[in-house]
């Protein structure tokens, strides 16, 4: 069991230090996939299918091909058989899914559906050059509503599979049906989780270049998955893995977006080789929000088994979630990893998820932060309010009721899961007081004597991070990471986590110089290019410190040990006899024989005096494999205000207290904790994907797709509780994704809370001043 | 048609197609990436800068319409290797954590703070109104602003 670290008082981690990769950002000299020119470069446009669901009839190119400037213009016909199809690496057993080409072959199967590609030799005339395409549909009916897709003699969206059903999936824990049995009562509620687009500011963009002499492919691309690009991507364009670079420059956001393999990174990188050019293809922003992953997008049905004193048995849902067309690369774990955290923080002794994915002609749904727990959190938490409120007792005490004891971790979930550390109370009750709960009560109180709706809401929960241990996951869950201590004394440190905007140049900075007893600036940490980072899985599931930092972890103290041989030769004295303390090997019988990293490095690499048997140089690599998932935990407390004329909710107290377990930097812990609950805010109030009937995306720029503005963020109270993994040295659980998970649920318990005395149950999000402007009205008995 | 610009200080001149974008005529013509398109549609304000000292969004505004006229971007804020005020208080602050849309939102700070000097929290968000963030939650962002002005910074 790891011990909370103490940093010494000039140590650096657990002190909220700004960024080392500040600068270049803060000076516009960054380098984004777009900012890469290359000689001879040429610029692909990709033409999109504006059905949802069409035969392509014919498709006319000549007009395009001939316009000055264009080099080329190529359709699923000429694409298709010389590269591979989109692999899903989740695919679950008895699968129906259609095989995904990079082009579409003669149908169209979702609005913005890659048809066709022009490269030139500007990005203007690729555009221009699209416009000059005539491609001629057929459209047939779409499938939209991921209910009426299973309705007998309802359309199919891929008609060649006979089904719209993808599969059927359920994960039961404990004995369900008896402990329904026991219930004093079944409170029941169906949830729509809204489809949502993840908006990373800068849409996504690839640079691919052929070296034909070397046989290499380099491909930049804006990805927080170099590493899981490079597994793929190789035998896709049959372009042997070790003759594959993969390079993630400067990444502008991607919230799970970019953890995937796309259509068009495959595209462009076959076009480089069959063009014997550099190609660059940037998208568009209307392309980003029709043809980059979407997010969530289940309706559950669910039902929790209660004591009449609020004692939770056991919960059952039955879960539809949307695939949309086809699978991307994680598409159908997204709703598992929802029944994996369905119990939330709870001591709930049986579960039941029954989960039925439907194919739909829309955009594929996959992994958007928080990744199918939002879901699981949003739902078991808006329970808990329901099951106060259908007996009569207050929220806080159901919650207080089924939270496990510290005492009882490592906790053991129905749903198989072994819950690391916790103290849930500890968060619970820190959180109470930044919140002044009294007051908050009373203020609750006196504000609806007059006449006004107020609402507390409240969050207890849970999430799973640092994905995780390789039994677990698709390919590999463990991370890599290197250190080399330079001839100079100076450190680099590369890690294969892939930090994207996280901080990690920063916090693994940190790690690094305490434990080798260095100033941090004499530490670069390197990240995201497979040619430096030979191994790695990358940044997603809040999994990059835990895991990827560990790794640097072993590999210093595999440095260390290995440095003790070649002090003791140097101090002149046995290898038992020396010790190290950051940055300083000596004897301990006569501790003034000491001798520094900048001594050892030269004569490690100069090599004239080494012992016996020591090989030169300090560098040393490692992979960790975790044991287990980490469980960051925490409680959000919210009090809002709804004015009942036009439905609009203002958020008058925002606090949360998050335990992520030890923090290596508590300014980036809190700037994710913000990050994440904007994002909240975006799916609770304004943000949701329509697509009408006809499978069109009503929702495909950011004039119809609301997120977050300054505006709209309440001034928030922060704070943490430390409760350390003891599944990683660190101590550190993970914090990328707890602020939206913990956040929805309290701003949609607060406004449920604030409506209650109107007797409105259950509204699903977003609670956007119409929906509530409506449930208003219709609670006070129709139109006004 | 002719342009001519004075960027960063610099006078320019070039040939560009009249359909040229301000934001294309610095990103590619000039090779100044820092300014970023997030958009294309005027709402994110990734591609602020400044033209004869107003935030603009150059993805809305042609090269020809900057002609005669003077561009601030991101790479000319710092003068003489000292950061701006702005880009310190950013810094400090955390301002950022991607980065993408960090250019665009001190350009529109910078203009802010020149408009208004001591701003409160609701002016700050105001000022800001036109420049979207997906990483930070902005409240660091506001944070940065509010650091900037009180080291007085224009």
């Amino acid at each position: 069991m790891p011990k909370t670290k103490e940093s010494a008082p000039k140590g650096y981690v657990g002190r909220p230090l700004k960024r080392v990769e500040d600068p270049r950002l803060i000076k516009g000299i960054a380098t984004y996939v777009d900012d890469l020119a290359l000689p001879g470069m040429l610029h692909a446009a990709v033409l999109r299918s504006p059905h949802a669901h069409a035969k392509l009839k014919s498709i006319k190119i000549d007009d395009a091909r001939k316009l000055p400037g264009v080099v080329a213009v190529l359709t699923g016909a000429d694409v298709n058989d010389k590269v591979g199809s989109i692999p899903c690496a989740a695919p679950m057993p008895d699968q129906k899914s259609p095989q995904h080409s990079v082009l579409a072959g003669n149908r169209v199967y979702f609005v913005g559906h890659p048809v066709a590609v022009v490269v030139a030799k500007e990005r203007a005339i690729a555009r221009d050059a699209l416009d000059l395409i005539e491609a001629d549909y057929d459209a047939f009916p779409a499938v939209t509503d991921m209910e009426k897709a299973l309705e007998k003699n309802a359309p199919l969206a891929h008609p060649e599979l006979g089904t719209n059903k993808a599969y059927s999936w359920s994960l039961s824990g404990g004995n369900v049906e008896a402990e329904f049995k026991k219930a004093d009562k079944v409170v029941k509620v169906r949830m729509r989780h809204q489809r949502l687009i993840p908006m990373a500011m800068e849409p996504r963009g690839c640079v691919a270049s052929w070296h034909a002499g070397e046989g290499t492919l380099t491909l930049w691309t804006s990805t927080q998955v170099p590493h899981l690009v490079r597994t793929l991507l190789p035998g896709l364009v049959r372009v042997p893995e070790n003759r594959t670079r993969i390079v993630a420059p400067e990444v502008g956001g991607g919230f799970g977006s970019k953890l995937n393999l796309y259509a068009e990174e495959v595209l462009v990188s076959h076009l480089a080789i069959r063009l014997g050019a550099p190609v660059k293809w940037i998208e568009t922003r209307r392309e980003n929000a029709a043809a980059t992953i979407h997010g969530r997008d289940q309706i559950g049905d669910y039902e929790v088994a209660v004591k009449k004193d609020g004692t939770i048995l056991a919960i059952k849902s039955h879960t539809l979630a949307d695939m949309g067309a086809y699978l991307q690369l994680l598409t159908p774990a997204i709703p598992t990893l929802t029944g994996l955290m369905i119990c939330g923080c709870y001591r709930i002794k049986a579960m039941k998820m029954d989960v039925t994915a439907v194919h739909t002609n829309k955009m594929a749904t996959d992994a958007y932060r928080g990744a199918g727990r939002p879901e699981a959190t949003y739902a078991i938490e808006r329970l808990v309010d329901l099951v106060a409120a259908d007996l009569g007792l207050d929220p806080l005490d159901v919650r207080l009721k089924n939270l496990p004891k510290p005492s009882e971790f490592p906790f053991k979930t129905a749903t198989g899961l072994t819950y690391d550390s916790g103290n849930y109370q500890g968060a619970l009750k820190k959180c109470q007081e930044l919140a002044d709960w009294k007051g908050l009560l009373k203020q609750r109180e006196a504000a609806r004597k007059a006449g006004k709706l107020f609402g507390i809401g409240l969050s207890t929960y849970v999430e799973i991070c640092a994905l995780g241990p390789s039994k677990i996951m698709a390919a590999g869950g463990w991370e890599w990471g290197c250190v080399r201590i330079e001839i100079s004394g100076k450190v680099t440190v590369i890690t294969g986590a892939t930090p994207h905007g996280q901080g990690q140049e920063t916090s693994f900075a940190q790690i690094a110089a305490d434990k080798l007893g260095v100033p941090m600036e004499d530490v670069v940490v390197m990240r995201g290019d497979t040619a430096v980072a030979h191994f790695g899985r990358d940044t997603y599931g809040s999994r990059a410190t835990a895991i990827g930092g560990t790794a640097i972890v072993m590999s210093i103290d595999k440095i260390i040990e290995k440095t003790k041989t070649l002090a003791a030769a140097l101090l002149k004295t046995s290898p038992k006899n020396v010790e190290y303390k950051p940055g300083l090997f000596y004897d301990r019988k006569k501790p003034k024989n000491s001798i520094g990293w900048g001594k050892l490095a030269g004569e490690a690499y100069i090599a004239k005096n080494l012992p016996p048997g020591f090989e030169p140089g300090l560098e040393a690599s490692s992979f960790f494999e975790p044991p287990n998932c980490t469980f960051p935990f925490g409680t959000h407390i919210v009090a809002v205000e709804v004015d009942p004329d036009t439905g609009r909710t203002r958020i008058l107290k925002y606090v949360g207290v998050d335990d992520c377990g030890n923090q290596v930097n508590p300014l980036l812990v809190e700037g994710q904790v913000q990050g994440g609950i904007a994002h909240s805010l975006g799916q609770v109030f304004m943000e949701n994907a329509v697509y009408d009937e006809n499978g069109q995306l009503l929702t495909g720029e950011f004039m119809d797709y609301a997120i977050p503005r300054a505006g709209d963020i309440p001034d928030y109270v922060l704070g943490s509780t430390v409760t350390p993994s003891p599944s990683n040295p660190l101590g550190v659980k993970g914090i990328g994704e707890a602020g939206t998970i913990g956040s929805t649920p309290a701003l949609a318990n607060a406004v449920h809370d604030a409506l209650s005395p109107l007797g409105i149950r259950h509204l699903d999000l977003p609670l956007t001043p119409e929906r509530v402007w409506r449930a208003i009205r219709d609670a006070k008995g129709g139109r006004r | 048609m002719k342009v001519r610009i004075r960027v960063n200080g610099t006078p320019r001149e070039h040939d560009v197609e009249p359909r040229t974008l301000l934001v294309q005529y610095l990103r590619e013509t000039l090779g100044l990436t820092g300014t970023h398109v997030g958009c294309e549609t005027t709402i994110c304000g990734a591609c602020t800068v400044l033209l004869d000292g107003k935030a603009v969004k150059a993805c809305t505004v042609l090269a020809a319409q900057a002609d005669g006229g003077e561009v601030t971007t991101i790479e000319g804020l710092a003068q003489d290797g000292k950061l701006h005020p702005v880009q310190e208080g950013f810094w400090e602050c955390h301002g950022l954590q991607c980065g993408f849309c960090t250019p665009g939102m001190i350009m529109a700070a910078v203009q802010l703070l020149k408009r208004n000097p001591e701003p409160d929290r609701e002016a700050i968000c105001h000022g800001l109104e036109g420049n979207l963030c997906r990483c930070t939650g902005y409240s660091h962002i506001i944070d940065a602003v509010a650091h900037a002005a009180k080291k007085g910074g224009k």
